[in-house]
C-alpha cells in the first residue's frame, strides 16, 4: 500500500486553546457566507469569525482574540460534547487546521465532523468530562505548555499531568498506519468494485 | 434471526473489509452541488485520479443560487465562478448536470427522488449532510465531507464503519395540523442532537406507513439534527408507486423485478436492533423551535422550558439560547412576533409542503412587517404549484414566489436576515446564525405554521387558524 500512505500521525504536541461550549456545531465554525469559494485556501482567518467579532468587526470575548492563547505553531484544541455537529461541511475542519489546529481533545464529536478530521489526518481524541474539564482549567490557568496528544500509548500530557484518552479503532489505526487518506486505498481495488457493481440489479436497470 | 434494511444493503454493497475495520462500501448514487464538490475535483486533478463511474454521479446547483434572477452572469461573482466551475468539472468528467436551462434544477434532495433517481436498497452519498433525505425510500444515505466526495468520484466507494440501528416506533392517530415536520422535531426533543450519534435510524410504526414519501422525506431529512449518520423508512406500496414512472425508474416487466427486489430489501420482521424507541403519535403538538439547535422544541401551546428545568451541561446551552433568542422565564413560543416567514428548504420545500402552506395563505394576508418568501424547492415544484394556482395564492396573501434553491435555510445566497431578525422558517437548523446574519433568530416549524405566523405576525398555533378560517 506504499502509494497509499501519507503521514503517520503518532504524536502530535502544540499549544492549547480551549472552545468551551456542547453542541458547537460547524455554522459557528465557520458560517456559510465564507464558503463561496472553490477552494479552501484562506478558510482559516473565518474561523469562528462569529463568535470571534461582531457585525461591526469589534473583537469580542473568544479564546481566538485572547492574547494568553496567541502562540505560533501548532495548536490543539479543547472541546465538550458533540463539537462539529449540524452541516457536513469540511470547511470546518479545513478552518481550524489552516488557522493550525492539529488535533482535538474532547468529550464528543459529531460523526461527520470526525470522519471529515480522520480524513485529513486530525486526530480527534475523547476523554471523560472530568479529564476535559480538568485539562481547560490547567491550560486556562497557565497556558504556555505544549500538549502532547499521543495515539501509541492513548494519551494526553499537559504539563507533567497524564490523561487517558480514547478513540475510534478503526481512525486510530489509520493515523498511525499513514492511511487516512481512503482514495488510495479504495482506488486500489477497482476491479472488486466493478464485480460488486456487476451483482446489483439497479446498476443492470433491473435487466438480466 | 433477520436482518434489517441497513445490513442488507450494507452487505450487498460491501467491496471488501479494510485494515482499518472499515467496509469498503460501492455508492449507487453519488450527488454533488456546487459548494463541496470544486475542491473534490481540484484533489482529484492533483492526485491525478480519474472518474470511473461517471454515469453514477449527477450535479447540480442549489446552494448558491439566487431565487430572484438566475440570469447569467450571476450578480455575486463568486457565486458565478462557482456556477462555471461546477459546470467544467461535470463537463470535463462527463457528468450529468442539472442546471437552471436543464428544467430539473433544484436543490439536490428534492430532484433526486423527484427524477427517480433516488430508489430503494441504494447507497447514497452527497457532500451534504440532509442526504439522509433519500432514506425515505429504504436507501441508506449519508452526508459527507469533500475529501470523501473525492473518493466516491476517484472509486465509486466510501471506507466507513457500518452504524448501529435504533428502531423508532411512531404508532397511533396524528391530529389534525400535526405534520411529519412535527413528528421529527418531537424526536430530536426528545431523543437530543446526540442522542444518534453511531446510529442509523429505522422509523416505523403505523404513522409512518400511512405517510406520503414527500412526509417521510421530512422526518429522514432531519435525521442528521439527532445525530444520526442516515434515517430510513422501510420500502412499501407508497415507495413503489410514488416511483412508477419517473424518469430514472425502469419501465414494465423492469420495473415489476424492481419492485420485487426494492420490497425484498425490507427489514425482516425479526430484525435485530441495537435499540427500540416507541413514541405515542397523540402526545405530538405542532411543534416549534425555541433555542439554538433543533433539540430545543416546544409544543406551540407551550410554555419555553425554565432554564431551571434543565440539568448540567443542558442548562449551559439553554442559557445561551436565552441570552441568544433573548427570552425571559415563562415566555410562551406562541405570540412570539417575527419579522420574517421562510417556506421551502430539502426540509420542507415540495408540492405537498406548498399545498399545506396555500391553504393557510388563502385565509388571510401577510402582515406589513413580515417579509415572507415560498422558494419551491426545485423547478419541478415550481411547475407543479403554478399550474394548480398556488402561485397567485402566495402572492394575493402578500408572499414573494422565487424561483427554486435552497435559499434562506443556509443564506449562501442573497436571501439573508438582517440583524436580530426573527424567522419563522420550514428549514432544519436554527444554529446561531444561520440564516445569514451573525445574530439573526430561527423558529423552525412546519410550513403550514409558517404561514400561519406570516399571516398573524407572530407564531400562532396553526390549528386555531384552520378553526377559525376552514368550515370544513
Amino acid at each position: 500500500m506504499s502509494s497509499s500512505e501519507g503521514r503517520h500521525v503518532t504524536l502530535v504536541s502544540g499549544r492549547p486553546i480551549p472552545f468551551r461550549g456542547n453542541e458547537i456545531d460547524t455554522d459557528q465554525i465557520i458560517p456559510a457566507r465564507y464558503m463561496t469559494a472553490v477552494t479552501f485556501d484562506g478558510m482559516g482567518q473565518y474561523a469562528f469569525q462569529d463568535l470571534r467579532f461582531d457585525g461591526e468587526g469589534n473583537a469580542l470575548d473568544h479564546p481566538m482574540n485572547d492574547p494568553r492563547f496567541q502562540a505560533k505553531g501548532p495548536r490543539i484544541a479543547l472541546v465538550n460534547k458533540n463539537f462539529g455537529c449540524g452541516s457536513s461541511r469540511e470547511h470546518a475542519p479545513q478552518a481550524l487546521w489552516r488557522w493550525g489546529v492539529q488535533a482535538i481533545v474532547g468529550e464528543s464529536f459529531a460523526d461527520i465532523f470526525f470522519n471529515n478530521c480522520v480524513a485529513m489526518g486530525i486526530p480527534c481524541v475523547q476523554a471523560s468530562e472530568a479529564d476535559i474539564h480538568a485539562l481547560m482549567t490547567a491550560v486556562e490557568e497557565d497556558p504556555s505548555h505544549d500538549l502532547a496528544v499521543n495515539l501509541e500509548t492513548m494519551t494526553a500530557t499537559y504539563n507533567g499531568t497524564e490523561y487517558g484518552v480514547r478513540t475510534h479503532d478503526g481512525a486510530r489505526h489509520r493515523l498511525r498506519t499513514g492511511t487516512w487518506d481512503a482514495a488510495g486505498i479504495l482506488v486500489d481495488a477497482l476491479d472488486d468494485v466493478r464485480s460488486t457493481a456487476a451483482k446489483l440489479p439497479y446498476v443492470q436497470d433491473f435487466r438480466d | 434471526m433477520g436482518r434489517s434494511l441497513l445490513d442488507k444493503v450494507w452487505d450487498l454493497h460491501t467491496v471488501r473489509e479494510l485494515d482499518s475495520g472499515q467496509s469498503q462500501l460501492f455508492i449507487g448514487l453519488h450527488l454533488i452541488h456546487e459548494v463541496t464538490s470544486p475542491q473534490a475535483f481540484a484533489m482529484l486533478r492533483e492526485a491525478k485520479l480519474g472518474v470511473p463511474f461517471p454515469k453514477r454521479t449527477y450535479a447540480t446547483v442549489d446552494h448558491i443560487i439566487p431565487t430572484d434572477s438566475q440570469v447569467r452572469p450571476l450578480a455575486d461573482g463568486q457565486a458565478e465562478i462557482m456556477m462555471s466551475e461546477i459546470e467544467k468539472n461535470c463537463r470535463e468528467n462527463g457528468i450529468e448536470f442539472f442546471g437552471p436551462e436543464s428544467g430539473d434544477q433544484g436543490v439536490v434532495h428534492i430532484i433526486g427522488p423527484e427524477l427517480g433517481l433516488t430508489q430503494p436498497g441504494m447507497t447514497i452519498a452527497c457532500g451534504d449532510s440532509h442526504t439522509s433525505t433519500h432514506g425515505a425510500f429504504g436507501a441508506v444515505a449519508f452526508g459527507i465531507g469533500t475529501s470523501q466526495v473525492r473518493d466516491v468520484l476517484a472509486s465509486q466507494c466510501l471506507a466507513m464503519h457500518r452504524p448501529k440501528v435504533r428502531r423508532i416506533e411512531v404508532d397511533g392517530e396524528l391530529g389534525a395540523g400535526v405534520y411529519a415536520k412535527d413528528v421529527v422535531l418531537h424526536i430530536i426533543g426528545k431523543l437530543g442532537v446526540d442522542g444518534g450519534v453511531g446510529f442509523g435510524y429505522e422509523y416505523a410504526g403505523s404513522v409512518f406507513e400511512r405517510m406520503s414519501m414527500e412526509e417521510r422525506m421530512t422526518v429522514c431529512n432531519m435525521s442528521i439534527e439527532g445525530g444520526a449518520r442516515c434515517g430510513y423508512v422501510n420500502p412499501d406500496d407508497t415507495t413503489v408507486e410514488y416511483l412508477r414512472g419517473r424518469r430514472f425508474v425502469p419501465e414494465g416487466a423492469d420495473f415489476d423485478k424492481a419492485a420485487r427486489w426494492w420490497r425484498g430489501i425490507a427489514s425482516d420482521e425479526d430484525a435485530a436492533y441495537e435499540d427500540v424507541v416507541g413514541i405515542a403519535a397523540h402526545e405530538i403538538a405542532p411543534t416549534v423551535t425555541w433555542g439554538i439547535n433543533p433539540g430545543q422544541v416546544v409544543g406551540v401551546d407551550g410554555q419555553i422550558p425554565g432554564v431551571g428545568s434543565f440539568d448540567g451541561d443542558d442548562r449551559l446551552v439553554a442559557e445561551d439560547a436565552y441570552r441568544y433568542m433573548g427570552w425571559n422565564e415563562g415566555d410562551r413560543i406562541s405570540g412570539t412576533k417575527i419579522d420574517v416567514a421562510f417556506i421551502g428548504s430539502c426540509t420542507n420545500g415540495r408540492i405537498s409542503d406548498l399545498r399545506e402552506a396555500a391553504r393557510v395563505a388563502k385565509l388571510g394576508r401577510v402582515r406589513p412587517h413580515v417579509k415572507a418568501l415560498v422558494v419551491p424547492g426545485s423547478q419541478a415544484v415550481a411547475r407543479q404549484a403554478e399550474s394548480e394556482g398556488l402561485h397567485e395564492v402566495f402572492r394575493e396573501a402578500g408572499f414573494e414566489w422565487r424561483l427554486a434553491g435552497c435559499s434562506m435555510c443556509l443564506a449562501m445566497n442573497p436571501d439573508k436576515l438582517q440583524g436580530r431578525q426573527v424567522c419563522a422558517s420550514s428549514s432544519n437548523r436554527n444554529f446561531k446564525g444561520r440564516q445569514g446574519s451573525p445574530s439573526g433568530r430561527t423558529l423552525l416549524m412546519s410550513p403550514a405554521m409558517v404561514a400561519a405566523a406570516a399571516i398573524e405576525g407572530a407564531v400562532i398555533d396553526v390549528r386555531e387558524v384552520f378553526g377559525k378560517g376552514e368550515s370544513s
